[in-house]
């Protein structure tokens, strides 16, 4: 088996899922399509925040 | 405790609509089976297309990642791994059934890819079940 078709970084990775998961529970958790956008940025921002803030506690218990 | 419009779906008091209308599980399985099917079914044509587009595009993004499609359970993480894919429906069938998707995760990308297959899944049932809950008249 060769190389994967797509190779993305850990923190492309990281921001797909979040983009992908935030649309879904943004469109499923809220009712109207105003409160459905902000609760899917805000779901995003956590999602890709919390990634980056545990990245840094790994980096800072590994050195 | 779900009252006699709730029983009747989301259109209100007045007749039900065209949406509203045939078996109360149907979108549930429609959605299931292919993504945003059921929101398909009930004419929310944005927040389908919206759905579809971030769960296919997930669950391609993970076989293009080489990420592995569980087709058994050896252990209890194969077996939520499975229960996971075949939140999919028919793309996992289809997958399954064309050989598409590794075996074995054998580079760092298949284990990213792996993930976005189950948690596609995952999605997909959340999914169905926000299309069943639009047809009961849960959600509006």
């Amino acid at each position: 088996m060769g190389n994967p078709i797509f190779q993305p970084s850990h923190f492309a990775a990281v921001v797909l899922f979040a983009l992908f998961v935030s649309t879904v529970f943004g469109i499923t958790m809220r009712e109207t399509p105003r409160r459905m956008i902000r609760y899917g940025i805000y779901c995003f921002v956590l999602f890709v925040a919390s990634a980056i803030g545990l990245s840094w506690v790994m980096y800072l218990i590994a050195r | 405790m779900a009252t006699e419009e709730n029983k009747n779906g989301a259109a209100g008091s007045g007749p039900q609509s065209e949406s509203q209308q045939g078996w109360v599980y149907l979108p549930l399985i429609a959605g299931w089976l292919v993504p945003g099917g059921g929101h398909f079914l009930l004419r929310k044509w944005g927040r389908g297309a919206l759905l579809a587009a971030a769960i296919l595009g997930m669950f391609v993004l993970g076989l293009a990642m080489q990420g592995k499609v569980y087709s058994g359970a050896h252990d209890i993480l194969d077996l939520l791994g499975l229960i996971g894919d075949l939140g999919n429906g028919l793309p996992y069938l289809i997958s399954r059934f064309l050989g598409i998707g590794a075996d074995q995760v054998l580079v760092t990308t298949a284990d990213y890819g792996t993930r976005f297959i189950v948690v596609a899944g995952l999605l997909n049932v959340i999914a169905a079940v926000d299309a069943h809950n639009l047809r009961t008249g849960r959600k509006s």
